[in-house]
C-alpha cells in the first residue's frame, strides 16, 4: 500500500519538474543566445566599437553616425518599399488562390503542392533562378525580343529605380503559395453549416466569401502579417542572390547594410545600430499585432 | 585500449597547445586561386627549408571578408596566426587594437627602409616600427585594349582623355563595345581613381583621396573628375549591373569591347587565354596617368606571439618574405611586380617589367599613390562611404556638382 502512495507521489513530483527540467536547456540556451546576444548589440551601439568589440560608453554616436548615412535612408525607404508591397501581395494572391482551390476543384492536392513548392526552396535558390530570368541579356527580355517584339524591354532588374521591385516579384512568387496554405486551412476549419444556413437565405457565392467566410479568417490574417513582417525585414539572402543590393546601392535593404557595416568596413558601432533599428521596427510591428490579436481573442 | 590512447591523445593535445605550434607558422590569408596558391606553395616550401612547419590557414570567399571574420575570431579568442593577409591603412587598425608584434629587428637587419620606396615602407609601419611585410604591388591605374577591335575601328589607344573619348567614338561606331565594365561598386571606384588621377594629377589625388583635404575634395577638380567619368559612363554598356570583373575581361579579350581599366590581375585572364602582351592585348596607363601610379600592395601583418621560439619562427617568415628570391618567384606566379625595388625583372613579362620601371620613377616624382578603390589610401569607413557615393554617381542620373558636394561629405566620415 505505501510503496504504491510513494509511487504516486513520486509521480506526481515527475508531472510537476518534469516538463520544467526538459524545457530549461531550451530557455537558457534561448536566454543566452537570443535576449543575451540581443543586449550586447544593444550595448555595443553605444560604444566606440570599430574592428572589434570595446565596451566604453560612448552615447548615441553612432546613431547618429547613422541617421547622417544617406545609405542608410535608401535602405530603410527600401525596406518599406519592399516590406509594403510584398505582404500585399501576398496576401492578394494568396486569398485568391485559396478560395480558386477552396471550389471543391479537380487534382486539388495536385495544384496545392504546386502553389507550395516554391517554399521548399531557399531564398538564394529563388533570388539566383529569377536573376537569370530578369536579366536582360538571356531571360525574359531576350526571350520577347527574339519571338520578334524588337523594341519589348524589361530591364528592371538592372534599372536602378526599379531594382527593388524585382526583389517584391520574387518574393511574391516564393511565399505566396505558403499563405494561400494558410488560407485554405482557415477556409476548410468554417463550419459548413453557416454556409448552407446562408445559401438557405439565399445569399450568393461572393456575397458568402465577402461577408462570411474572410471576415472569419481574421486570426489567420493576423498569422500571416505576422510571419510576412518578419519575413521582410529580416530578407537578406533574396536581395543578395537577386540584385547584390545593387545597381549601386539601390536594392540596399537594412540587413545587408548591417553586415557590410558590421563585417566588411570595420564599423561595428554602427552595424550594431543598425541592427537595434531593425529590432525596433520588428517590435514596432508586432507588438500592436500580438496585442490585437490576444484582445480580440478575449472578446471572443 | 585505443580508445584510451587517444583520449590520452586529446588531453595531452588540450593541456599543451602552445608547445605544439613551437616552431610553426600559421598564416592566414585568401590567396586561393590557380596562380596564388601556386605563389603560396612556394612561401611553404621555402619555409619548410628553414625548419619551420608551415600551417595553412587559408578561408576562401568573399574579398577576403570571411578570412577577416576568422581573425577577428582568432584575436578575441587570445589565439591569433603567426601572420595574416592584411594590407594598407587595415594595418593601422589592427595596431590600434594593440595586436600586432614589432618586427622592426628583422627590418633593421635586413635594411628594409632602403629596398622599399617610402610611400610603401609607411604603410607597413605602426608608430615607426615595422608590423608588417609587403609581398607584392599591383598597379591599379591600367588600361586594357584590344589592338585589333582599335585596328577595325580606325582608332588609337588613347594617351589622353579627350584621345579616349575620340577612340570610344570611333570604337561605337564599328559596333564595338568602347568600355568594358562591371557595375559592382569596387569596379566603379577603380574606375572613378583612374579617371580622378588622370584628370587631377597626382598632387591633386594625394590632397583629395589622402590627405583627404576638405577644400579640394569640395573643389572643381572633384566636379570635372565626375563630369569626365558622367561621360566615361555613356560607353558601357546596360549588361554591365553586377558583372563581375574577369567577365569584363573576357569582353576585351574576344574583342566584343575595345578597352578595360582595372589593375594589373586583368593580365591573368589575357595570359590564362593565350594571349601575348604587346601582340593580342596592350597594356598602358589610363588616359593622363601617365608616369604617376596607383599601388595596391598585399602584405602579411604579424600577430603578437606567446611563445618565444613562435616569435623566431615569426622572423624567419618575415625575413623570408622580404628575400628577393620570394619576392621574385611569388610575383611570376601572381601577376603582380615585387615591392623590393631591386629585385631582378629579368624573368617578367613587359606589362610587368613596365609597371616595375614606371613605380621607381613615379616613386622619385612623388606620383606613387596608393589606391583608395583598393583600401590602400584611408580608413575603411571613409573609404566605403566615398565608394558608397561613387557608385551611387554611376547608377543615377546625379549631377557632377551634387556628386562632389556628397563626396566631400563622405571625405569626412571617419
Amino acid at each position: 500500500m505505501s510503496g504504491s502512495s510513494s509511487q504516486g507521489r513520486l509521480g506526481a513530483l515527475a508531472d510537476r519538474w518534469l516538463p520544467k527540467l526538459v524545457l530549461s536547456p531550451t530557455l537558457a540556451a534561448s536566454l543566452i543566445f537570443v535576449y543575451g546576444f540581443i543586449a550586447w548589440t544593444g550595448w555595443l551601439s553605444f560604444t566606440e566599437s570599430r574592428l572589434m568589440p570595446r565596451y566604453e560608453w560612448a552615447g548615441v554616436v553612432q546613431y547618429q553616425a547613422l541617421f547622417e548615412n544617406e545609405r542608410w535612408w535608401t535602405a530603410a525607404a527600401n525596406l518599406g518599399i519592399f516590406g509594403g508591397l510584398f505582404i500585399l501581395f501576398c496576401l492578394l494572391v494568396g486569398l485568391l488562390m485559396a478560395v480558386l482551390l477552396d471550389q471543391k476543384i479537380r487534382a486539388e492536392g495536385a495544384l496545392r503542392t504546386v502553389y507550395l513548392y516554391p517554399m521548399a526552396l531557399s531564398f538564394v535558390v529563388t533570388g539566383t533562378a529569377w536573376k537569370w530570368m530578369l536579366n536582360p541579356d538571356m531571360g525574359l527580355q531576350k526571350v520577347v525580343v527574339d519571338l520578334g517584339f524588337t523594341d519589348f524591354t524589361f530591364d528592371w532588374l538592372v534599372n536602378p529605380d526599379m531594382a527593388i521591385y524585382t526583389v517584391v516579384i520574387a518574393g511574391v512568387w516564393q511565399s505566396s503559395g505558403f499563405v494561400m496554405a494558410l488560407f485554405l486551412a482557415g477556409l476548410r476549419g468554417i463550419d459548413d453549416s453557416i454556409i448552407k444556413a446562408a445559401q438557405v437565405d439565399g445569399a450568393s457565392l461572393p456575397t458568402i466569401y465577402r461577408r462570411i467566410l474572410i471576415p472569419s479568417l481574421r486570426p489567420v490574417f493576423f498569422s500571416v502579417l505576422l510571419i510576412l513582417s518578419h519575413i521582410a525585414i529580416k530578407s537578406f539572402d533574396l536581395v543578395m542572390a537577386l540584385t547584390g543590393g545593387g545597381p549601386g546601392n539601390s536594392s540596399d535593404v537594412p540587413a545587408i547594410f548591417m553586415y557590410q557595416f558590421a563585417f566588411t568596413r570595420g564599423q561595428l558601432g554602427v552595424g550594431a545600430a543598425s541592427a537595434m533599428m531593425m529590432l525596433f521596427t520588428i517590435v514596432a510591428v508586432l507588438v500592436p499585432l500580438m496585442y490585437m490579436e490576444t484582445r480580440s481573442a478575449k472578446r471572443v | 585500449m585505443k580508445l584510451k590512447r587517444l583520449s590520452a591523445a586529446v588531453l595531452a593535445a588540450s593541456l599543451f597547445p602552445v608547445a605544439a605550434q613551437a616552431a610553426d607558422v600559421e598564416v592566414l590569408h585568401w590567396w586561393t586561386s590557380g596562380g596564388e596558391a601556386k605563389s603560396v606553395a612556394e612561401l611553404k616550401k621555402m619555409m619548410s627549408a628553414q625548419g619551420v612547419t608551415w600551417k595553412d590557414f587559408a578561408v576562401a570567399g568573399g574579398g577576403g571578408d570571411n578570412a577577416m571574420t576568422a581573425l577577428k575570431t582568432r584575436v578575441v579568442s587570445g589565439n591569433p596566426p603567426t601572420a595574416a593577409q592584411i594590407k594598407g591603412p587595415a594595418i593601422q587598425e589592427w595596431g590600434a587594437e594593440g595586436v600586432l608584434a614589432d618586427i622592426d629587428a628583422v627590418a633593421r637587419a635586413g635594411n628594409w627602409d632602403k629596398q622599399l620606396p617610402p610611400v610603401v615602407s609607411r604603410v607597413m609601419k605602426y608608430k615607426g616600427k615595422y608590423v608588417a611585410a609587403p609581398v607584392n604591388v599591383h598597379r591599379v591605374n591600367w588600361l586594357w585594349a584590344n589592338p585589333e577591335a582599335f585596328k577595325k575601328a580606325g582608332a588609337t589607344v588613347p594617351k589622353t582623355w579627350p584621345e579616349f573619348f575620340v577612340a570610344a567614338d570611333k570604337l561605337k561606331k564599328a559596333g564595338i563595345q568602347p568600355i568594358a565594365h562591371g557595375g559592382q561598386p569596387w569596379q566603379d571606384a577603380t574606375l572613378f581613381e583612374s579617371v580622378a588621377l588622370g584628370v587631377g594629377g597626382a598632387d591633386y589625388y594625394n590632397k583629395a583621396f589622402v590627405k583627404l583635404d576638405k577644400a579640394t575634395l569640395a573643389g572643381p577638380t572633384t566636379v570635372k573628375v565626375f563630369e569626365t567619368l558622367g561621360k566615361v559612363k555613356t560607353y558601357i554598356d546596360k549588361g554591365a549591373a553586377g558583372r563581375d570583373w574577369n567577365l569584363a575581361t573576357a569582353m576585351v579579350i574576344n574583342g566584343k569591347a575595345g578597352m578595360q581599366f582595372m589593375g594589373d590581375w586583368a593580365k591573368g585572364e589575357f595570359t590564362a587565354a593565350g594571349k601575348v602582351p604587346g601582340k593580342d592585348f596592350i597594356c598602358t596607363d589610363a588616359p593622363g596617368t601617365q608616369n604617376a601610379f596607383t599601388f595596391n600592395i598585399d602584405s602579411l601583418a604579424m600577430f603578437q606571439q606567446k611563445n618565444p621560439a613562435a616569435v623566431q619562427a615569426q622572423a624567419k617568415l618575415a625575413a623570408t618574405v622580404m628575400s628577393p628570391a620570394f619576392q621574385e618567384v611569388f610575383n611570376l606566379n601572381k601577376g603582380s611586380i615585387p615591392a623590393r625595388l631591386d629585385t631582378p625583372m629579368a624573368k617578367f613579362d613587359d606589362c610587368a617589367k613596365k609597371s616595375s620601371f614606371d613605380m621607381s620613377a613615379a616613386s622619385k616624382g612623388g606620383k606613387l599613390v596608393p589606391s583608395f578603390a583598393h583600401k590602400m589610401a584611408m580608413p575603411s569607413a571613409t573609404e566605403g562611404a566615398m565608394v558608397d557615393v561613387i557608385s551611387q554617381f554611376m547608377n543615377s542620373n546625379m549631377t557632377a556638382q551634387q556628386a562632389t558636394e556628397r563626396l566631400a561629405r563622405a571625405g569626412a566620415v571617419r
